[in-house]
């Protein structure tokens, strides 16, 4: 489905994303971790054409990414606030992303009654532009936005940052479907390595744009990742200590 | 403390986005800057004897030009009141930090107040009455009365400011206001009634009572108090800290449906318009060019079709310079999603070509009154529109397509111009906007005659329309080849 090839990116000089090869079969549900500056986002960014890599490629269902845009029909992201239009309504905003993607008002109607659950009386139904909910409401309308008409590929990044617990527990449930799909790709990146172990089928773990592990899961994986970061933490913890006594 | 404070306010200053740019623009913006000044002193020194001149001619029916001035200062006021309204927003952007800092909450009102005092709004006045004060005494006008005069007016500039402060936000106080004022200034001209009779005095007792500018001292102080203490009770992240947020209105332009696929987008720049402060401003301020060919109503362009030409394009091509000029920038805050998601560049263009050439077919409509002048004017006019409409639609996108400046939708405070905006391709490419159908009236207007001067300049727009697809096949490479200069440069705030 999609396969990544030599792929770098670098800022004058500085490697912030080196990855040699990295195959995702469809259908699976990748868990992205790694440290604030590992290069989830540089990814993700890359796989959405939204920046050009230095080196090598991505290939998408047989489209190299950054030579035809033959991939945007069939995937779809939410990445950060700046792809939410902050003077439509929620429903204007899905009724938009509908039309682009080929679903009439009724089917988009049945789409957020489905999630009615999701979003919990609040962020739809209510008089107020997007710009204007919290941040919290404003990702839920982001995330579902990025459902609407069958994606074959979905990218999420950080999409529990900012959410309240009933909704993570929910977005859970929606990602493991969504997981579950044969159809469907998955790419998930989180901090929070309960929820990453919980919903990917497997985890792939960047540090300073390198691929570090690259796990299929297991009930030893949350352990194995634990392990890692408390090892960076500590690691990085006599070098501070030493700096502060300077 | 001051002394942090002064320090915040030098380094935003200059590690703001605007100071960041390269040194011709810094220039130009200071020349800019000069000029204005330049127009006040000189108006300040000059208007004396130019009113004096009228007098004598009989044009202008006084004693003397100050009492001219004086008659005219109501207006001055509610234009410096109305203009500050709209321009002059309260600095409250940097206080939400202080305020869990040990700061007394009295100390960050000083700081907020003493910020909009040291606004070029509030020096700028100073350029025109300190000449214009200076040449009073020249003139013989009594030295005490003058200063006492001149203080009264720096002090209602002042005060005006912090006026300013607590009416901020109210528009159903504003709009009433320029209302009335401009049935005053209407029905002035019309002679039904003359406010300025009863105002004029009230500022000749300034110059007549050198004690008096304690009266204007004295509405100052009550307006900094005032705003003080308005300013105090703001100090809350839910009151005047908070965005205001507006109730969402939903409208259904499903009428726009037959557009096809285009409506997607139409849709959206319509509510882009609506429901955006900046787009609206611009919107409405292109309709204020309609007016703008009245400014060549003078004898001196009497017989200059040239400038006929000129009026016509701008008359009619307001909003299609004004917006157009900025796309696709308009859509900067949520550009990543237009990139990310299935987009053909063209429906994106085609809608905002539709919503140009409508606006300036609206703004022709309105044009009509010109005939009242000569149906020269007209044709002028006419010509114009189908130039804008045909050609400059076109070519106004592609000077779009290379400004990469991210457009804040909810303020309004770069309405009037965004100087990164201007860069050599965009300037260059004003010449075919405005010079080349000035060069092709004169080319047919010389040799043949007028109207076929007008007529080439029309058929000119005819055949900008047939290549339309072509110039948009050049507009969309240029997309393509910036798409990631253009996504980077809009993911950086001020």
């Amino acid at each position: 489905m999609i396969t990544i090839n030599k792929l770098s990116k670098q800022y004058n000089g500085t490697s912030v994303l080196d990855i040699e090869h990295l195959e995702i079969p469809k259908g699976q549900a990748i868990g992205l971790v790694g440290n604030n500056g590992a290069g989830k986002t540089t990814l993700f960014s890359l796989l959405l054409d939204l920046i050009q890599p230095s080196t090598g490629h991505i290939v998408s269902s047989d489209v190299r990414i950054d030579q035809s845009e033959d991939w945007k029909p069939f995937t779809s992201a939410f990445i950060d606030e700046s792809f939410l239009i902050g003077y439509l309504t929620p429903e204007e905003y899905f009724y938009f992303i509908g039309e682009l993607r080929g679903q009439n008002k009724a089917a988009i109607d049945a789409l957020i009654a489905s999630y009615s659950d999701f979003f919990n009386g609040e962020a739809v139904g209510q008089k107020k532009y997007l710009r204007d909910l919290s941040k919290g409401n404003q990702k839920k309308v982001g995330i579902i936005a990025a459902l609407i008409g069958n994606p074959r590929v979905v990218i999420l990044d950080e999409p529990f940052a900012n959410l309240d617990p009933s909704t993570q527990i929910r977005l859970k449930k929606i990602i493991k479907e969504l997981a579950n799909d044969p159809e469907v790709t998955v790419l998930v990146s989180s901090h929070d390595l309960i929820h990453v172990t919980e919903v990917a089928q497997r985890v792939v773990l960047l540090e300073k744009g390198k691929v570090v592990k690259d796990i299929e899961k297991s009930s030893a994986t949350f352990k194995e990742l634990e392990d890692y970061f408390i090892g960076i933490s500590e690691s990085h913890a006599p070098v501070a200590a030493i700096l502060e006594e300077e | 403390m001051i002394q942090q404070f002064i320090h915040l306010e030098w380094k935003s200053f200059i590690r703001s986005a605007a100071f960041k740019q390269n040194l011709a623009i810094k220039i130009l913006m200071g020349f800019g800057a000069l000029y204005f000044i330049a127009i006040f002193g000189f108006l300040g020194a000059g208007s004396y004897f130019i009113i004096e001149e009228f007098i004598e001619e009989g044009k202008i029916d006084a004693g003397n030009p100050f009492q001219v001035i004086n008659q005219f200062l109501i207006y001055w006021i509610f234009a410096d009141i109305a203009y500050r309204y709209m321009l002059q927003k309260m600095p409250v952007a940097n206080i939400k930090p202080l305020l869990y800092l040990p700061f007394k909450k009295g100390k960050i009102v000083n700081y907020a107040l003493g910020k909009t005092v040291v606004s070029f709004f509030n020096f700028l006045p100073a350029f025109f009455f300190i000449p214009f004060s200076v040449v009073l005494i020249i003139e013989g006008y009594s030295i005490t009365g003058v200063i006492s005069w001149h203080l009264a007016m720096l002090l209602i500039t002042l005060a005006t400011n912090f006026l300013n402060v607590f009416m901020n936000n109210i528009d159903k106080v504003f709009y009433p206001v320029v209302a009335v004022m401009a049935a005053l200034a209407l029905s002035q001209f019309y002679g039904i009634f003359d406010i300025t009779l009863y105002t004029g005095p009230v500022f000749m007792f300034f110059y007549e009572n050198a004690w008096a500018f304690i009266i204007p001292l004295l509405l100052l102080i009550g307006a900094a108090y005032y705003a003080y203490h308005y300013f105090e009770k703001q100090l809350y992240l839910d009151e005047g800290l908070k965005a205001a947020a507006q109730e969402a209105s939903t409208e259904d332009l499903s009428f726009l449906d037959r557009f096809g696929k285009l409506s997607t987008y139409l849709k959206n720049d319509i509510k882009l318009i609506k429901r955006n402060k900046r787009a609206k401003m611009t919107f409405f301020m292109g309709f204020f060019f309609v007016l703008y060919g009245l400014f060549f109503m003078q004898d001196v362009y009497a017989d200059i079709n040239g400038m006929k030409v000129f009026a016509g394009l701008f008359c009619t091509g307001g909003f299609l310079f004004s917006f157009g000029g900025l796309v696709p920038s308009w859509d900067s805050s949520y550009y990543k999603l237009m990139m990310a998601q299935n987009i053909p560049y063209r429906e994106f263009l085609l809608s905002k070509w539709w919503l140009m050439v409508a606006a300036t077919v609206i703004s022709t409509l309105l044009c009509s009154f010109y005939i009242y002048f000569g149906w020269d004017w007209w044709f002028g006019i006419l010509a114009g529109a189908v130039y804008n409409i045909g050609f400059n639609s076109s070519v106004v996108l592609w000077g779009g397509a290379f400004v990469k400046t991210p457009i804040d939708l909810m303020t309004t405070k770069k309405a009037f111009g965004d100087s990164k905006a201007f860069n050599a391709k965009t300037l260059l490419l004003l010449l075919p906007k405005l010079v080349l159908p000035v060069v092709i009236y004169y080319a047919f207007a010389l040799t043949i005659n007028e109207t076929a001067g007008f007529i080439a300049i029309a058929a000119t727009g005819v055949l900008g329309l047939l290549f339309r697809n072509k110039i948009f096949d050049l507009i969309e490479d240029i997309y393509k080849n910036e798409k990631y200069d253009t996504i980077a440069a809009y993911a950086q705030k001020d």
